[in-house]
């Protein structure tokens, strides 16, 4: 049995006038101790995947239709009461800026240590041991003194170690990791994911890494999905969404990396813009900017279905391919 | 914390300075002692004299600076109306205009937390609607015509309430009476209370609610609901110690302020208060009593804002106070 699995989740949101489509009818799974990547543009829809997967969409956000089965219950159906003993719990997550994310007026202690009480009858003594243990483990120097110190006291890098401790005290089975390093320093970005893959794998915790990077990605996570407007338009596995993307928006993201690039020569950015989520178009969502699109494109939004190892959401896939295998031989 | 604790001190002096060069400047100009002193039926010469001897020909400067000494011994002049020290009426009456305060501190502190939490978690319940129309009229309406309103209705109409005065008090120390340890004296306090709360309460509850509102939307919030802690926890732990800090700021002033509301409240509801004495005492042009009645609550209003901008420091981490005063 998986971990997680998905099927069909959609996520609106409730605006004034309307109700726009966040996420539409997303499906996958995830096994036991298995990293996944979600990669896109802004505005994927990837962080409310995240928030959707603890069902805590705010306000205007609601999920709409799906399931989400964590462990075979089913988390939609779940009551608040219910949902409060898997977060933090069996389910863990990471928030991308670790200057905002801790409390400001409660200690470094306070905040791991009602974590701990909220799911485990333990005393202050006891919850502080363990939080002093966890805090090792993401090599924080003198743990002891840091659970009396304040978020303020603490670097961006060290509060991130903090909140990834934080996220292992009561051994999840699933970590999902919003951009844990984009507010951070560029230097100690690789040293915090290197942490966060360490742990994941030496406590065979899940994982579920939010991100624009495909290069943080291929790094990460065994399996990939790749986002655009609220869809999954190409599911598989890391190795071969790199080395062999099949739908021409992942072709274009990774055409776009840096090492793709020459030196000296322009980034390959993907021309225009993702549409909003009020003026989606009909027909497949990436056709305005693909240069491949035909006029079925324009129509009929494609299915993501089986293709090779992969699964890919694009009409066109199969030409595509031929053509690339052609320029290659020739 | 030193250098902080003695730079706040030292701006507290310098306002307080302000407010005796403002005081001395009323008494300066304000009626003729010597008219209070001898009446109209003495010579010209023996003015001058007089004049000479209680040093009112000296310039502004000396003064100023023998007003100031004077001050800091405790000596406010006489009350021409009193024939006493004009710091003795004052500090007599001081007890009365405090409980006052005291009780509608009480009131405001007591009920605009669980108001202003409740209408901020609960922004579209009727009883959220009914209590934020309730503050909009709260506020608009002067503490005067409250406290007149109060009395027609509750004590004229319905007979619930008395509608002036102390009532039974009890004697503490010294010039202290209290009303809060009879069953009168509560009786008797708490329209006044009410009413001197009548703006500040509503005030607050706004305060605290639109705090409140910002802090639930913040990332440390939503984290702490990603942790799995519960809603109570959030809202009382998490999100109501970061909606006080600001409120504790704004309500130092406040009680301040409030002081200056009592000259109202104390009128209406005929409260032996310093208020109700000043107002008496601007009738009867009594200057140094007038000029007492500013230095003091200038120095209440000093004092307390000292306080609570220590006990903000204090109570929030992210102000260092050991940087502040560098
Ligand atoms: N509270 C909200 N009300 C209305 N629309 C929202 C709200 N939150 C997010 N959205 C919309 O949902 C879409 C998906 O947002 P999401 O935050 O998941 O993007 P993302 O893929 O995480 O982007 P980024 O890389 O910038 O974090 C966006 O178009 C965004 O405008
Ligand atoms: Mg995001």
């Amino acid at each position: 049995m998986s971990l997680l699995s998905v099927r069909d989740l959609s996520v609106k949101f409730a605006m004034r006038d309307q109700t726009v489509t966040a996420l539409n009818h997303i499906s996958f799974d995830l096994a036991k101790g298995e990293r996944l990547g979600i990669v896109g543009e802004s505005g994927a829809g990837k962080s409310i995947t995240g928030f959707a997967l603890m069902n805590l969409l705010s306000r205007p956000g609601f999920i709409d239709s799906g399931s989400i089965h964590f462990e075979g219950e089913d988390i939609v159906q779940m009551s608040e009461a219910q949902m409060r003993t898997i977060r933090g719990n069996r389910m863990a997550m990471i928030f991308q800026d670790p200057m905002v994310t801790l409390n400001p007026v409660l200690t470094i202690g306070q905040q791991m240590v009602e974590t701990l009480q909220a799911h485990r009858k333990l005393s202050k003594a006891e919850a502080e041991q363990i939080a002093i243990v966890k805090l090792r483990e993401v090599y924080i120097p003198s743990p002891e003194e840091r659970l009396g110190q304040y978020p303020h006291e603490l670097s961006g890098g060290m509060r991130q170690r903090i909140i990834i401790a934080i996220a292992l005290l009561l051994d999840p089975e699933l970590i999902i990791a919003d951009e844990p390093t984009t507010a951070l320093d560029v230097t100690i970005q690789a040293d915090i994911m290197e942490l966060l893959l360490e742990l994941c794998q030496s406590n065979k915790v899940g994982l579920i890494l939010i991100t624009h990077d495909l290069g943080v990605v291929s790094q990460m996570t065994e399996r990939t999905l790749v986002m655009y407007a609220g869809r999954i338009i190409e599911a598989g596995r890391t190795r071969e969404i790199i080395n062999d993307p099949q739908h021409p928006y992942t072709q274009g993201l990774i055409n776009a990396l840096p090492q793709q690039t020459l030196p000296g020569q322009r980034l390959k950015q993907i021309p225009g813009n993702m549409p909003g989520l009020d003026a989606v178009p009909v027909g497949c969502p990436f056709a305005p900017r693909c240069q491949f699109a035909v006029d079925h494109c324009r129509t009929t939004l494609p299915e993501l279905v089986r293709y090779g190892d992969v699964e890919v959401a694009c009409h066109e896939v199969n030409r595509l391919h031929e053509t690339r295998t052609e320029d290659q031989s020739a | 914390m030193l250098a902080y604790l003695v730079k706040r001190v030292f701006q507290a002096i310098a306002v307080m300075f302000a407010i005796s060069l403002i005081g001395f400047a009323i008494q300066d100009n304000l009626g003729d002692p010597l008219r209070e002193l001898v009446g109209q039926s003495v010579s010209e010469e023996v003015r001058q004299q007089l004049r000479d001897e209680l040093g009112l020909n000296d310039s502004f400067m000396t003064q100023y600076l023998r007003f100031a000494g004077n001050a800091l011994q405790g000596d406010l002049g006489t009350s021409y109306f009193f024939k006493e020290p004009a710091l003795d009426v004052i500090l007599k009456k001081l007890p009365a205009t405090l409980e006052l305060v005291m009780g509608a501190t009480l009131i405001i502190v007591g009920l605009s937390v669980p108001l202003g939490v409740y209408t901020a978690i609960k922004p579209n319940a009727i009883l959220s609607r009914i209590i934020m129309g309730v503050s909009i009229i709260g506020i608009s309406i002067p503490v005067f015509l409250t406290a007149i309103l109060m009395i027609f209705v509750f004590s004229v109409e319905y007979g619930w309430f008395p509608s002036f005065g102390r009532g039974e008090v009890v004697h503490v120390f010294g010039s202290w009476d209290t009303n809060f340890l009879s069953a009168d004296g509560w009786m008797h306090i708490l329209l006044p209370s009410v009413a001197l709360a009548s703006i500040m309460l509503p005030l607050f509850v706004r305060l605290i609610r639109a705090e409140m509102m910002e802090v639930l939307q913040s990332e440390y919030v939503k984290y702490a609901k990603a942790k799995g802690i519960r809603p109570f926890r959030i809202y009382f732990v998490h999100a109501l110690k970061n909606t006080l800090l600001p409120v504790i700021t704004v309500g130092g002033v406040q009680i301040g302020t409030m002081v200056a509301y009592t000259i109202l409240t104390e009128t209406v509801f005929q409260w032996p208060g310093m208020g109700f004495m000043f107002l008496e005492a601007v009738n009867r042009v009594d200057t140094p009593l007038i000029v007492a009645y500013l230095i003091v609550v200038g120095f209440i209003f000093v004092v307390t804002n000292t306080i609570v901008d220590l006990i903000y420091g204090l109570v929030n981490p992210t102000v260092n106070l050991a940087r502040m005063g560098a």
